[in-house]
């Protein structure tokens, strides 16, 4: 107990670790993750039949050639936007009747030099972290290792996050 | 019907169907849409070395796990029942200048003249697979979220925050696509 006080007090700083604060007291069977399971069936589905998992679409962005990638993000954020207005302006709650939250964001500095280094190894890879699953899943294989180099990635931030500036 | 599912789809059906994922996923359960955090999920779960950033109950997060397995499931999917058997078509200038790089597959959703496993073992290689998955994992932990978690999430719900975040993607993409990466890519 007094372990877990001191890693909240830790973490408090970092709004980014909302994430690890689920405060929802729904106790639920692991099977209702099958949802979630199903809803990402789904979107790996639409990210390899749109060719946002291709490498040489994201190569296409970022050097202006195409429309295709921006129409998608954009179009997906305005879908987004009206989906969680109409959610806040209706209150409307989850299946299980929960009133639904959404944790603000915060600003750090991270958000810049992180930014800018994962733009650099978007560029470098042409993907993000979930066009890596999508694209093991359509065969490439070796792309395991780059998953592999990713995860290796986050616990070296993880590691040495008190030295780097927020 | 199958015939239109095989051909690529138009980023004004693609765009508005991965939109709807943020509502279903707070409709379903109140799951706020990101996917770099499964990343931070696996490092919790398998190896957490005491490091505090890694020492929380990842198994309220499993929901996260589930949905980037269901990713995976999905390119397999796609691309074995509902395939497009025609290499991408990309721009003829790209085509030209990856050409000159001795890239000339486009069959599959990489350049498989790169990334493949016999190249892992060279300098570009490396780079490429190992050094840039690193920058993927490390900069979205760092930025606190990814293309999903800022971009699409962030941005729906008007988080300046995020519309920094996402700037600083576009801007580190697009140094290293038109400046950095010729030089890898003529090693």
């Amino acid at each position: 107990m007094q372990n877990r006080s001191n890693t909240e007090r830790e973490l408090k700083p970092f709004e980014s670790d909302k994430i690890c604060v689920n405060k929802s007291p729904l106790q639920q069977n692991w099977r209702h993750n099958l949802k979630y399971l199903i809803i990402g069936i789904f979107f790996g589905i639409i990210f390899v039949k749109s060719e946002v998992v291709s490498w040489f679409r994201i190569q296409e962005m970022f050097r202006l050639q195409s429309f295709h990638m921006y129409g998608i993000i954009g179009s997906a954020i305005l879908v987004g936007m009206v989906s969680i207005w109409l959610i806040k302006k209706f209150n409307i709650r989850t299946i299980s009747g929960e009133p639904i939250t959404i944790a603000p964001k915060t600003f750090n500095k991270g958000q810049i030099y992180g930014g800018l280094i994962f733009g650099f190894g978007w560029a470098i890879t042409g993907a993000c972290p979930g066009p890596l699953f999508a694209q093991i899943g359509a065969g490439a294989t070796v792309i395991s290792v780059t998953l592999l180099s990713a995860i290796a990635g986050t616990w070296v931030y993880g590691h040495f996050r008190d030295k780097l500036p927020h | 019907m199958i015939e239109f599912i095989k051909h690529p789809w138009a980023w004004y059906v693609a765009g508005p169907l991965i939109g709807l994922t943020v509502p279903a996923l707070l409709i379903v359960g109140n799951k706020s849409f990101g996917i770099s955090s499964s990343l931070r999920h696996l490092c919790a779960m398998c190896i957490p070395s005491n490091i505090p950033f890694f020492k929380y109950d990842w198994k309220k997060e499993m929901w996260n796990l589930f949905f980037v397995f269901g990713i995976f499931l999905g390119g397999a999917i796609a691309v074995n029942l509902l395939g497009n058997p025609n290499p991408v078509e990309v721009n003829p200038k790209l085509a030209t200048e990856l050409t000159g790089y001795g890239i000339t597959h486009y069959n599959n959703l990489v350049p498989e003249d790169i990334f493949n496993w016999h190249s892992l073992l060279t300098l570009k290689g490396f780079i490429f697979m190992i050094i840039g998955g690193f920058l993927v994992g490390f900069g979205t932990r760092y930025a606190g979220g990814c293309t999903s978690g800022h971009a699409i999430m962030g941005l729906s719900n008007l988080q300046l925050p995020s519309l920094i975040a996402t700037i600083c993607f576009m801007v580190g993409g697009f140094i290293m696509a038109n400046f950095i990466l010729p030089l890898i890519l003529s090693l």
